[in-house]
């Protein structure tokens, strides 16, 4: 269920347009594009790889953000709040939407 | 396999031999499965449950090494034994013959013995296209020659087509024991330094990419090689600190650390992030959910060294080709006995055990 | 140096909220946190990770484990029909040492069935294309995570007209298990770590029953040591703030809207069975996926005679009880003794994301003395 890789496209098929050559830090793999037809990734492009398909681009803005917050981990709770995705300790409701 | 370290019996005491009955067996399966050869605790139990029991002296206590140490009227001789069962026979870096003699070598220099001379079985399929024969057998040739071993006999039987994948191919080799190494799993003690050759993974993950059932591609070869110069190195600048060596071939490092946990009675601590890896190996094993650790090599070593020995060891190791990546990897401690536990750079910590049966990729 | 991996397993990073987890756990407080995804399990105990968070913080193994939750009875259906002459039996690595009641794949293996191990359902198929001769059953597993690409396998077979495959489809959702779990009397939880891999195809929004009807956080989960760290953080915080929330830690991946075409491609090959039965949980109501008629000649379900024959668990092995999460792996009376990785009784000690298995390999001689290696009873 859950064994998902990031790998980069690096090369495409022009006869295929639903598969990709993504290559993992040297071990490359034809891997299917068909989850993510109604946005192709391309050349260059992050994808979470999974049995063989490409479940998802990956963001490298949020990946970054990400990586930020998290090294900001344990300073100040005010400066935590202006970080996006923490807005707890202001009135927002509790329910999703 | 794993031989006894017994006394060969000379005729004299050939009486003394047969009244000495066998053990019980106590393998208690009702048949054999494929897990029971893939180098892993099955194995373990088929060997020592049945194996020794009828096979080998009752005299002996001493744990199951790679190759036997024996003396004859003061003339000490190393043998060694092994088959080869491998598919495809040929992938990048190598092929069946040069495992076979590699191998055999290897088996020997970890005991602390240069091989001297090889006699080799060929089990053969009918069927089988004389050209790969002779690419295997010449590739067998190239690898005697270049490891300085003798092949001074051998036997070919012709089984029908499906009863061999191609070819089987089994060795026995002789050799002398170096002077100034004592290999004994029981000398090991806490504070000892676990010593690696190289980075890890290379060769399983080769024959598995070269199944062709994966689809996947990487720019990895075998390293097979002969890693008796490594251990002439090592003897040569610290002999007498080297208490324990293996070369971790099927069920990997896991697998041999496992092993001498358990015939020395200590746990054995490993520092992940100093083991050596090639990115392509370490690709190919968090795509399909495997463990470097539990992948076979057939070119690496594996060492324990008197903690004042480590450094000059790794050093003379670093110096001798192919050994640049050697790395120390962990030491030897007195808790958890007989078991091997991996710590991350973080303060995390997981045992790593020796595998049922072959590693299997995953996708959960 | 892996890209997206190694950045998320960096020491100093994970020391520090490894910090903030302690400084953020009340003392006075027993938090039990379940994470749902054997993927997640499996990673705590690979990375270590539980040795890294205070003592009143306990990690729940939860039943996303789609290996564990299969029942041996449809292994044994999947291996009668590989059974036929001229059929292979093809699955994911995973499959292959789950026992049935006549043994696992791979021991059918060993006795001569056609059996392989596939990376992608899409071998499977090109299985089909290079034996045309033979007939290729692909034993379809997982949750949403995996369905999808089952489902675009079966388009393009049909597309192909590919008329020698067929899927055993034993694909199951999510939510049904997490309602059991929330379900069950005997369950206490504060909070969920999310199936990250999971919600890449389903969004965030099916979760948000638990935060507004459950009223516990949740935190959509990646897989490397910081996204779990990260996602207790988010946990523990909203616990503080008296919040229950969906959170999505995993955004660097996971859509909050899901995977729209990978949602269609199930839609079009899939629908719900009625009910399915879960080892450990019993049958739950639609559960689990099954091919549509109009795949029909594609469903190995409708093409062969299959047995159906329900087996049940030994009644000593409490697999359900270690699956919802109210005992620990150790806690049930065979771990270690009857069943262990070697010889498997339940699901759970078979797959290697099986909370006993990930238990047994991983954890439970750390700090145990020296115990022998006895053949089995």
């Amino acid at each position: 269920m859950c064994l998902a890789i990031p790998g980069q496209i690096v090369e495409l098929y022009p006869d295929s347009p639903t598969a990709a050559l993504v290559d993992v830090v040297g071990v490359r793999r034809r891997v299917d594009l068909g989850l993510l037809q109604d946005e192709l990734p391309t050349m260059g492009d992050w994808v979470l790889i999974h049995v063989g398909f490409a479940m998802s681009k990956i963001s490298e803005e949020d990946a970054a953000d990400q990586m930020r917050t998290l090294r900001m981990l344990g300073e100040a709770e005010a400066a935590m709040q202006e970080v996006e995705g923490y807005g707890l300790d202001n009135a927002e409701s509790a329910k999703a939407d | 396999m794993p031989q006894n370290n017994a006394q060969a019996p000379d005729a004299s005491s050939l009486d003394g031999v047969r009244s000495n009955l066998p053990s019980p067996v106590r393998f208690r399966e009702p048949q054999i499965e494929m897990a029971h050869g893939a180098g892993g605790k099955a194995s373990r139990r088929l060997v020592e449950g049945l194996f020794v029991p009828l096979l080998f002296s009752s005299s002996s206590s001493e744990p199951l090494g790679d190759a036997a140490h024996l003396d004859f009227d003061g003339t000490r001789i190393a043998i060694t034994t092994d088959s080869f069962v491998v598919k495809p026979l040929h992938f990048p870096g190598g092929s069946i013959g040069e495992l076979a003699v590699n191998g055999t070598v290897n088996d020997l220099a970890v005991s602390g013995a240069r091989a001297e001379a090889m006699v080799v079985t060929f089990v053969l399929e009918a069927g089988l296209p004389t050209p790969v024969l002779e690419a295997e057998v010449r590739a067998m040739g190239d690898a005697a020659r270049k490891a300085g071993v003798r092949i001074a006999g051998g036997d070919t039987k012709v089984v029908e087509h499906g009863k061999a994948d191609f070819m089987y191919i089994t060795t026995t080799g002789i050799g002398r024991p170096l002077p100034g190494l004592t290999i004994d799993a029981r000398s090991v003690r806490p504070g000892d330094k676990v010593l690696l050759s190289g980075p890890i993974g290379d060769h399983g993950v080769t024959i598995l990419l070269a199944r062709g059932d994966l689809d996947l591609e990487a720019d990895l070869r075998s390293d097979t090689r002969s890693v008796l110069p490594w251990v002439e190195a090592m003897a040569k600048a610290a002999g007498p600190g080297i208490r324990w060596m293996r070369d971790p071939t099927r069920g990997g490092v896991a697998t041999s650390l496992n092993e001498l946990a358990r015939d020395c009675g200590c746990g054995i601590l490993l520092t992940e992030e100093s083991i050596p890896v090639h990115d392509a190996v370490r690709g190919a094993c968090e795509l399909l959910g495997l463990d470097p650790l539990h992948i076979a090599n057939e070119g690496q070593l594996l060492a324990v060294v008197a903690p004042e020995y480590a450094d000059t060891t790794r050093h003379a190791l670093s110096l001798s080709p192919g050994g640049e990546n050697a790395r120390i990897i962990g030491e030897v401690r007195q808790q958890p006995a007989g078991v091997v536990v991996v710590t991350t750079s973080y303060g995390g910590s997981r045992i790593v055990d020796m595998l049922v049966g072959d590693p299997l990729p995953r996708i959960c | 140096m892996m890209k997206f991996v190694d950045e998320f397993r960096e020491p100093e990073a994970i020391t520090r909220a490894s910090e903030e987890i302690k400084r953020l756990a009340d003392p006075t407080r027993h938090y039990r946190i379940m994470e749902v995804c054997g993927g997640h399990t499996h990673a705590i105990y690979r990375f270590g990770l539980k040795d890294l968070l205070p003592s009143n913080l306990e990690l729940i193994h939860g039943p996303g484990c789609p290996v564990c939750v299969l029942p041996m009875g449809r292994i044994d259906d999947g291996l009668a029909i590989a059974q036929q002459p001229d059929v292979i039996f093809a699955a994911f690595g995973d499959m292959m040492r789950v026992p049935g009641t006549q043994g696992s794949p791979l021991e059918h293996k060993a006795r001569g069935m056609d059996v392989r191990i596939v990376y992608s359902p899409t071998d499977a198929l090109k299985l089909a294309h290079t034996n045309p001769d033979k007939h290729v059953m692909f034993f379809a597993i997982g949750f949403e995570t995996t369905a999808p690409s089952t489902a675009l396998t079966l388009v393009r077979a049909k597309a192909q007209g590919v008329r020698n495959f067929s899927v055993f489809c034993n694909h199951v959702t999510i939510i049904p298990a997490i309602r059991a779990i929330l379900d069950s009397p005997d369950m206490r939880l504060d909070g969920f770590i999310g199936p990250g891999h999971v919600s890449t195809v389903i969004g965030c929004r099916p979760y948000e029953w638990i935060a507004q009807n459950e009223s516990k956080p949740v935190a959509v989960s990646g897989f490397e040591p910081l996204d779990i760290l990260q996602s207790i953080v988010m946990v523990l915080r909203q616990l503080r703030a008296g919040k229950a929330r969906i959170e999505n830690q995993y955004k660097r991946v996971v859509p909050w809207e899901g995977n729209r075409a990978a949602l269609r491609a199930m839609a079009e090959v899939f629908e719900l069975r009625p009910y399915f039965e879960w080892r450990g949980l019993g049958f739950i109501s639609q559960s689990a996926l099954r091919i549509r008629q109009t795949y029909a000649e594609w469903d190995s379900e409708q093409r062969f005679e299959v047995p159906g024959v329900r087996v049940t668990d030994p009644k000593a092995a409490q697999c359900g009880e270690v699956l919802k999460g109210v005992l620990k792996p150790h806690q049930c009376k065979l771990f270690g003794k009857e069943c262990t990785p070697e010889h498997p009784v339940g699901a759970l000690m078979v797959s290697s994301e099986g909370s006993c298995a990930a238990y047994f390999n991983y954890e439970h001689r750390k700090t145990a003395a020296l115990t022998s290696i006895a053949s089995p009873a």
